[in-house]
């Protein structure tokens, strides 16, 4: 109760330092004495939505355990998710979307900055998100770099601002370093490069997912494997490159290449397991959700590096008073540490890792994080086994496959013309 | 009152307003709305009212729409023909080899049973059925019918048609059902006691007289393979595209005008397309 009251009070003051917009949300709450709002913040109801990735009712029970409000999830496929934060401002309290989804709709004004002051562990945010720098020593991968659409202006910019400065867009939850996934079982030879995608001993037992932002850096990825061509910057391509990019996988589709495409998680999870595709764009949950039937699947590694990305949370510019307090509630609660722990036993990052580790055993961190053999059995959240002693996490440490990173998940300056573009090859 | 009575024009007016008000509001309406959007320009993240023809410029301007839109119309003709051949099987039977009419209500309310589940599920169920190492595959490979598991049997343009069959068939069955039923028994009879045999009726006789009922069969069928997106979406993997498809990527990558553009032109086809199909039969002389 005092927990609350305390943190009450200073959020109030911090607000009331904010602009007009949340000075005014913050008049609404100094009506209720704070022991009133400790009650009331049990009735409030906060509406979150996103893709299937993080979006678990163990974490919706949590909350309700934890924090004592509830939160109603929805998941959908990136492209609703996108579509709903564009365009119904009102069916949402919080959104949780992808930085590239940031990139798309922050412009729409429909998600409020968020004020890092009030964030308890913003100094352990890892680098990525900050200042885009993993160690001081790496490169900025291309692509919608997190950082560069992480921060505004001020409580209410519509810009993105270079360096950091207090505003928030989004706060980082999740990350990820995403390759192929194969069926090592049915392929019998190791895999080590992207063109494999296109290699015609494939043919009809590849798929690559139906959604254009993150596709088109995949089939890019393929394109300069195969030494077809070596773009300037993958994450923003010229109309020329688009086509160039679009044709070579256009014609591998006349030819029979892919088995089909996927759009929703669980469409890649089935498409792999029942060995209708040995080969394709995969995510991480996915590939656990696979071996958890018993099947062998492999996050390959491959040596062209990673395409990654990164998704956090952002409040819906509707949310004030009470609600908003509850939202930056709920977001602290996120990033101290059991959500991460949750998150990364599936194989992501969490964005705060250092809160994470309490939550995860000793072995599980050394599995997951520092790339170490497996002592015993590591389970999934879900508890079914995912590897067994001295087994060592695809890909290795974080640094390794963080490291290797060479690409975002992008929205480019043509997007509009990608997107079309897109459209034809899904049709063609 | 009286001042109505003596005015048949206004009551009549004022009877059909309720209906027209309707109609207006949730069938005018939103088309007029689709029209004008198809008009405006679209961004990331917004559409501007605007007035240009570039959606249709692009729509037009590029050969995969005339690709979708022929395949559009060749899963409609291929369903067509098989739901009419199956539904007109059907019918027939129910008609006139089941002699009580407990019988064939009860065999009618068989057909139906498949539709106490979801559209989605029916289709989904095909595809463990129809996998490379599907139920379907495996059985004919322990039958020694083939050594390879036959690839075409699912994401293929097989695969849709044949959900589209199974998932539309009885909505030729019941319109072809109907109109048999109310054929007059004596006429058969006549036909009989005039020489004519079996083929002979069925060909002069009974088509003919089933023709309302093929014909609304067909204008189902048509509309709803035409304005289909989830059959082919999963069916194919993906990978084969009709028109409704193409609206719902542009919906779902927030090309709304893009995709009024698109909706525009189906409706155009699909209102000709049934307009060419009323020249054949008139369904209100025939009802």
């Amino acid at each position: 109760m005092t927990k609350f009251t305390q943190r009450n009070g200073l959020s109030r003051r911090t607000m009331l330092k904010g602009a007009a917009s949340t000075a005014i949300a913050a008049g609404a709450t100094t009506l209720g004495a704070p022991m009133v709002w400790a009650q009331n913040i049990k009735d409030v109801t906060l509406r979150q939505f996103g893709t299937g990735v993080s979006n678990l009712n163990d974490v919706a029970n949590k909350v309700q355990e934890d924090l004592g409000f509830t939160l109603e999830m929805t998941a959908l496929d990136t492209d609703s998710v996108t579509q709903r934060a564009a365009t119904q401002p009102n069916s949402f309290d919080i959104a949780d979307i992808e930085y590239f989804i940031c990139k798309k709709v922050w412009a729409a004004g429909n998600l409020q900055a968020m004020d890092t002051t009030k964030i308890d562990n913003y100094d352990k945010i890892a680098g990525t998100f900050r200042s885009g720098l993993l160690t001081p020593e790496s490169t900025i991968a291309q692509g919608t770099a997190p950082h560069t659409v992480g921060f505004t202006s001020g409580p209410n910019g519509t810009d993105f601002v270079g360096e950091e400065s207090g505003w928030m867009t989004l706060i980082p939850t999740i990350y990820n370093a995403d390759t192929l996934g194969i069926r090592p079982d049915l392929i019998g030879r190791p895999i080590t490069n992207w063109s494999e995608l296109l290699n015609p001993e494939f043919k009809g037992k590849a798929s690559i997912l139906d959604i254009s932002s993150i596709g088109i850096m995949d089939m890019a990825m393929v394109v300069e494997s195969m030494g077809e061509y070596t773009y300037p910057d993958k994450g923003n391509m010229t109309k020329e490159e688009i086509d160039l990019t679009i044709g070579i996988f256009t014609e591998a589709k006349k030819n029979g290449q892919f088995r089909a495409f996927w759009k929703s998680f669980d469409e890649s999870v089935n498409l792999m397991a029942s060995g209708e595709v040995v080969i394709q764009s995969m995510w991480s949950p996915a590939i656990t959700a696979v071996k958890s039937q018993g099947i062998p699947c492999v996050y390959q590694p491959l040596e062209e590096g990673y395409r990654s990305w990164g998704g956090g949370l952002g409040i819906s510019a509707a949310l004030s008073g009470i609600e908003l307090d509850a939202a930056y509630e709920y977001i602290n609660w996120y990033l101290s540490g059991w959500v991460g722990g949750y998150l990364m036993r599936q194989g992501y990052y969490s964005a705060v890792p250092e809160t994470s580790k309490a939550f995860m055993s000793a072995d599980e961190w050394g599995f997951w994080y520092e790339g170490k053999a497996a002592e015993g059995d590591i389970l999934s959240p879900t508890g079914d086994t995912l590897a067994g002693a001295g087994e060592v996490r695809d890909g290795g440490s974080f640094l390794d496959r963080m490291g290797s990173v060479v690409c975002w998940n992008s929205v480019m300056d043509e997007n509009q013309y990608m997107v079309r573009k897109w459209n034809e090859f899904i049709a063609a | 009152m009286k001042k109505l009575r003596a005015n048949p024009a206004l009551s009549s007016l004022l009877m059909v307003s309720p209906l027209a008000a309707v109609l207006l509001i949730f069938l005018v309406l939103p088309i007029v709305l689709i029209v004008t959007v198809s008009f405006w320009r679209a961004t990331e993240f917004s559409i501007i009212p605007a007035f240009e023809l570039d959606n249709y410029a692009f729509l037009f301007g590029s050969p995969v729409t005339y690709t979708v839109f022929f395949n559009t119309f060749k899963y409609a003709l291929i369903t067509w023909a098989c739901t009419l051949l199956i539904g007109f099987t059907v019918a027939y039977y129910l008609a006139f080899h089941i002699r009580t009419l407990t019988w064939q209500i009860a065999l009618f309310l068989l057909c139906t049973i498949p539709f106490w589940t979801s559209n989605i599920i029916r289709m989904i169920s095909w595809i463990p059925f129809l996998g490379r190492n599907g139920i379907a595959n495996s059985t004919l490979m322990s039958w020694g019918v083939i050594d390879e598991p036959i690839e075409w049997l699912l994401f293929s343009d097989f695969a849709v048609i044949l959900a589209f069959v199974h998932l539309y068939t009885l909505f030729m069955v019941v319109p072809i059902f109907n109109t048999m039923m109310r054929i007059d028994k004596s006429l058969i009879e006549a036909a009989r006691d005039a020489g004519a045999n079996g083929a002979q009726i069925l060909w002069n006789v009974i088509i003919p007289l089933t023709k309302p009922g093929i014909m609304i069969g067909t204008i189902f069928v048509v509309t709803l393979v035409m304005g289909d997106f989830i059959t082919v979406r999963f069916m194919s993997g993906s990978q084969s595209a009709n028109v409704g498809r193409l609206i719902s990527n542009d919906i779902a990558l927030l090309q709304y005008p893009s995709a009024s553009a698109t909706a525009i032109i189906l409706l155009l086809t699909v209102l000709m397309t049934i307009a060419i199909l009323l020249r054949f039969v008139d369904i209100r002389k025939e009802l």
